[in-house]
């Protein structure tokens, strides 16, 4: 066959929620990975437990790339609801495996067909009438390994690899594999598809495969997490449950059955983020997870926290809203809100994590920061970054020690003889002293309230002394700006730049190749934090077209952005943004990008 | 003449606060002044203390007695998150929320049921006027069915009563007390402070601005004329000697997590204060019969408090753990990020 494909492909499973079919999509993506070749998976579910259409979208590319790429090259067709519309989805030329009893009459010319008799070969082939339906996704995954060429032991490797703590469960797991390999062999061998999977070297040897919310937790628990408060809620639940099964395993003395951190399933997330301040003022690491309704529900609470200078670490795992909105697709919509959550003049530490290390970094730096600060620390990931499987090196091991900020202990009271005030700027970086409850010194208790305070921590409600507290918070978050992370940049020395941050690093990454492939170079930053880093300012005055990407309606960055600009620099900025609840993919930036160079400055 | 001190050496004046801002007369004035004696002679630790509350007229209280203590004045209706987050982070700490009943059943009430459902080791005392003073005079959950307001509404709405409630739910420590009975009060306090879990107290307190005029259920002399007491209590602290003699068959003593004595005398009819159906019925009762059940009614000293369900170390507070104690060892890092090849 002319134009074989190697190593790139995108493939595609539409299956019903419900079915098991992610046991077989994992197998699959596992037996790719192992030969070598970049995996970027992509799951599109729906708000349910069983019997909506789901997908399962893999890409595969030799470059890695990672963001979602629209339309399949190869689908696999087990969704009787949505099979039209899926075929329609199929690129031209690409190849199209599906349960037999579907209907081809009406069907395209310019794919081929790979016909098998799922729901026969399942009541024939599979013994277990209790795993029939689970099993009967691996057989598909049998046809797609013969098509594509995926060696025998590689399906082999992808089964005890998804089953790794289950090893009774290979077996019938292979032989479900091996009745679709057979049934490829026997009737398909002879029609090869235009794609092929070959093993690679030097691209993903020194990889692993891993979720934002599994990196997340993994940030928290080396960041000295001791309390975790949550309420479940899509797509943040699985960070704290990732939690739970790591310190499970790390965080609990064999012998005396102790461990050493609490993780609360709370009543709602006003209580999450309450037991989490409440843990924060008494001296513990502590956090919350949720999504945009969630935070929501937190503004009192953030407010309280940032007002009377408590330590706490809110993730934020964005989904699509307002409201309810998509519970299960994807969005960077809650920027604007986060970043300034309470009523009254409020700014808030916001981390911005581009991909999953930096959820291990951000998770872990995010308590240094709130510590050291003595506010609330936001970070902002995405249904996207937090649910998907991402390729990333492994993760580095913590080097520098926790920084537990301005603690006062009962011997500095008694060197400063008592002398000291919660609220009192003595090292004019705007942020005080504290001391814990249980601080062994007559002199170190204050009273924290949320309501007004003046430097020793008395209630008033003098307008000169709110005016100088709240003016103090003000320049504490200043003094946050250069010690954020700082944004990433790369200029090779383009006039025309990208800014974007979060989950949009991959399609960003893949845009620029686009584009330098089509003569249109760009240099790009991504911000990492908020309050931004001047660096953005002055990268803005570098370039003569600066294009904000971001996936939200009304181009929240973009407007923080402008804010931060001279007057002549705002013109320079442009605004690209995408909010289909649907990971970005590149052409969602080379498409408007291209056009708004033709428009002239 | 040198103050009297109690047994860590302490003078009354270490268990003071700021000068109260409330009204003169103001029942909770009198808990403050009743909490400042029971915390003295318990001899509580100042910097172990942990006053916690939400908002509302109750809730400024905290201030006003054990300066030296943290305190902590939150948001309204939500004191038992931050109690709760504070208690694991440093179970050491002795949990005192003080709360309203605007702040306890009406804006608060789900965080209210949840704490007393994981049972925290705090004291939660509830002063309760039935009125919501600082906003001046509304109605609140805990006011009786055609109580009077000031100006003259009725109120139409079945009250929630917090020990009813909490008794449902199984609540460890459920007592019910009286602002102006420092006798009954001040024992029950202490007891509450001693038990390990939750500790409800609910003290009718009353409103002299908003909610002590005929009509009121919640005033000085209807709660005088129908106060029931259940028995005479008395507290004996475990580092005294139980010095009481009394009468068999006339006295319940509980015996306390900490090796104090709560003494129970017999008043009227029998009263186990270990059922708690019997309090459920006993509440619904008086209640039915116009009448206000003071005293214990209700105490499981066996059940374990949040953080002993939680298996976090009752030594160690998990806010002074570091790196060596919360991350993973290199190796173990390692193997584990293997684990994602």
């Amino acid at each position: 066959m002319s134009n074989l494909k190697v190593n790139e492909l995108t493939f595609q499973a539409a299956t019903v929620n419900g079915s098991g079919s992610q046991s077989a999509n994992m197998v699959l993506t596992r037996a790719i990975f192992s030969m070598g070749i970049p995996v970027a998976p992509k799951n599109v579910f729906p708000s349910n437990i069983e019997g909506l259409p789901t997908w399962y979208q893999l890409r595969i590319t030799p470059e890695g790339y990672m963001a979602r790429k629209g339309d399949p090259d190869v689908l696999v067709a087990l969704n009787p609801a949505t099979w039209a519309n899926d075929l329609k989805t199929v690129r031209p030329g690409g190849a199209v495996v599906h349960e037999e009893a579907y209907s081809t009459a009406e069907a395209r010319d310019d794919v081929t067909y790979y016909p098998v008799p799922f729901s026969k070969l399942a009541k024939t082939r599979i013994q277990s009438d209790t795993l029939r339906k689970q099993l009967t996704n691996l057989i598909y995954v049998g046809v797609v390994a013969g098509l594509l060429g995926i060696p025998k032991d590689r399906l082999e490797h992808g089964v005890q690899r998804v089953f790794q703590t289950k090893p009774k469960a290979w077996q019938v797991n292979i032989d479900a594999v091996n009745v679709g390999y057979e049934y490829w062999e026997q009737n398909f061998k002879d029609k090869p598809c235009g794609f092929r999977l070959e093993p690679m070297t030097g691209k993903v040897d020194d990889l692993v495969l891993v979720e934002g919310n599994q990196a997340g937790a993994l940030g928290a628990l080396m960041g000295g997490v001791t309390v975790a408060a949550w309420y479940p809620i899509t797509p943040s639940s699985s960070l704290c449950e990732n939690l739970i099964a790591y310190t499970d395993r790390f965080r609990v003395d064999p012998k005396t059955g102790e461990r050493l951190i609490s993780v609360v399933q709370a009543e709602d997330e006003l209580a999450a983020l309450g037991m989490a301040i409440g843990a924060g003022w008494a001296g513990a690491r502590a956090m919350t997870s949720t999504s945009g309704p969630g935070i929501s529900l937190m503004a009192e609470f953030s407010g309280l926290a940032y007002y009377a200078e408590i330590p706490v670490v809110i993730w934020d795992i964005q989904r699509v809203g307002p409201s309810t909105g998509l519970p299960t697709r994807t969005m960077q919509g809650d920027v604007s809100f986060a970043y300034s959550l309470s009523h009254g003049d409020t700014r808030h530490i916001v981390l911005l994590p581009g991909n999953v290390e930096e959820c291990y970094e951000f998770g872990r730096l995010a308590f240094d920061l709130a510590d050291r600060f003595q506010t609330p620390v936001f970070v902002l990931s995405d249904l996207d970054l937090g649910m998907n499987l991402w390729m990333t090196r492994k993760f580095e091991y913590p080097q520098a020690a926790f920084d537990r900020g301005k603690v006062l202990t009962a011997e500095r009271i008694e060197e400063l003889k008592g002398d000291w005030g919660r609220y009192r700027d003595v090292d004019g970086d705007g942020i005080p002293w504290r001391t814990l409850p249980n601080t062994d010194h007559p002199l170190a208790g204050y009273f924290t309230r949320g309501s007004g305070h003046d430097e020793n921590a008395r209630y008033t409600e003098s307008a000169e002394t709110y005016a100088r507290n709240v003016d103090r918070l003000a320049r504490k978050l200043e003094g946050a700006r250069p010690v954020l992370p700082q944004p990433v940049a790369e200029e090779p020395g383009s006039e025309v730049g990208i800014i974007a941050f979060g989950s949009s690093e991959a399609a960003v990454a893949e845009a620029r190749v686009l584009l330098a492939e089509t003569g249109l170079r760009t240099d790009y930053l991504r911000l990492r934090a908020l309050p931004m880093s001047k660096a953005v300012t002055e990268f803005v005055a570098r370039h003569e077209r600066v294009y904000v990407v971001e996936q939200n309606r009304d181009g929240q960055v973009y407007d923080l952005i402008r804010l931060e600009l001279s007057p002549d620099h705002v013109g320079r900025l442009r605004s690209i943004r995408n909010y289909d609840g649907q990971p970005l993919p590149a052409e969602a930036i080379t498409r408007p990008l291209k056009e708004l160079e033709a428009v002239p400055a | 003449m040198a103050a009297t001190l109690n047994h860590i050496q302490l003078g009354r004046d270490a268990y003071k606060g700021a000068a109260t801002t409330l009204c003169a007369g103001c029942g909770h004035n009198s808990i403050t002044n009743h909490l400042i004696k029971a915390l003295y002679e318990l001899g509580v630790e100042p910097h172990r203390l942990a006053k916690m509350s939400g908002i509302g007229c109750s809730s400024k209280t905290p201030a006003y007695f054990v300066e030296q203590a943290h305190g902590f004045n939150g948001v309204h209706g939500r004191m038992p998150a931050l109690t709760t987050g504070a208690q694991l982070a440093d179970r050491r700490l002795i949990m005192l929320g003080v709360s309203g009943d605007g702040d306890t059943v009406s804006i608060g009430l789900g965080q209210f049921l949840h704490m007393v459902r994981r049972n925290v080791d705090c004291t939660y005392i509830v002063e309760d006027n039935g009125t919501y003073g600082l906003t001046k005079g509304q109605f609140s959950a805990t006011a009786d069915v055609g109580s009077v307001q000031k100006k003259g509404a009725v109120n139409t709405f079945q009250p929630i009563d917090p020990c009813a409630v909490a008794l449902t739910l199984g609540c460890s420590f459920v007592a019910r007390s009286f602002s102006g009975d420092g006798k009954q009060l001040v024992p029950l306090i202490k007891a509450a402070i001693a038990h390990r879990g939750m500790a409800l107290l609910d003290v009718v307190s009353p409103c002299v601005t908003f909610n002590d005029h005929d009509g009121s259920t919640k005033s000085y002399s209807w709660v005088k004329e129908h106060d029931e007491e259940i028995h005479d209590v008395s507290f004996i602290p475990y580092f005294e000697e139980i010095a009481i003699d009394y009468e068999p068959g006339t006295t319940v003593s509980v015996e306390m997590h900490d090796g104090s004595h709560l003494l129970l005398k017999k008043l009227g009819a029998e009263y186990d204060p270990s059922d708690r159906r019997a309090a459920i019925q006993m509440v619904e009762e008086s209640r039915g019969r116009g009448q206000l059940v003071t005293g214990l009614l209700y105490i499981d000293e066996s059940m374990p408090d949040f953080a002993t369900t939680e298996r976090i170390p009752a030594e160690r507070a998990l806010r002074d753990l570091g790196e060596q104690d919360l991350r993973l060892s290199r190796a173990d890092f390692d193997a584990f990020l293997d684990e994602f090849a």
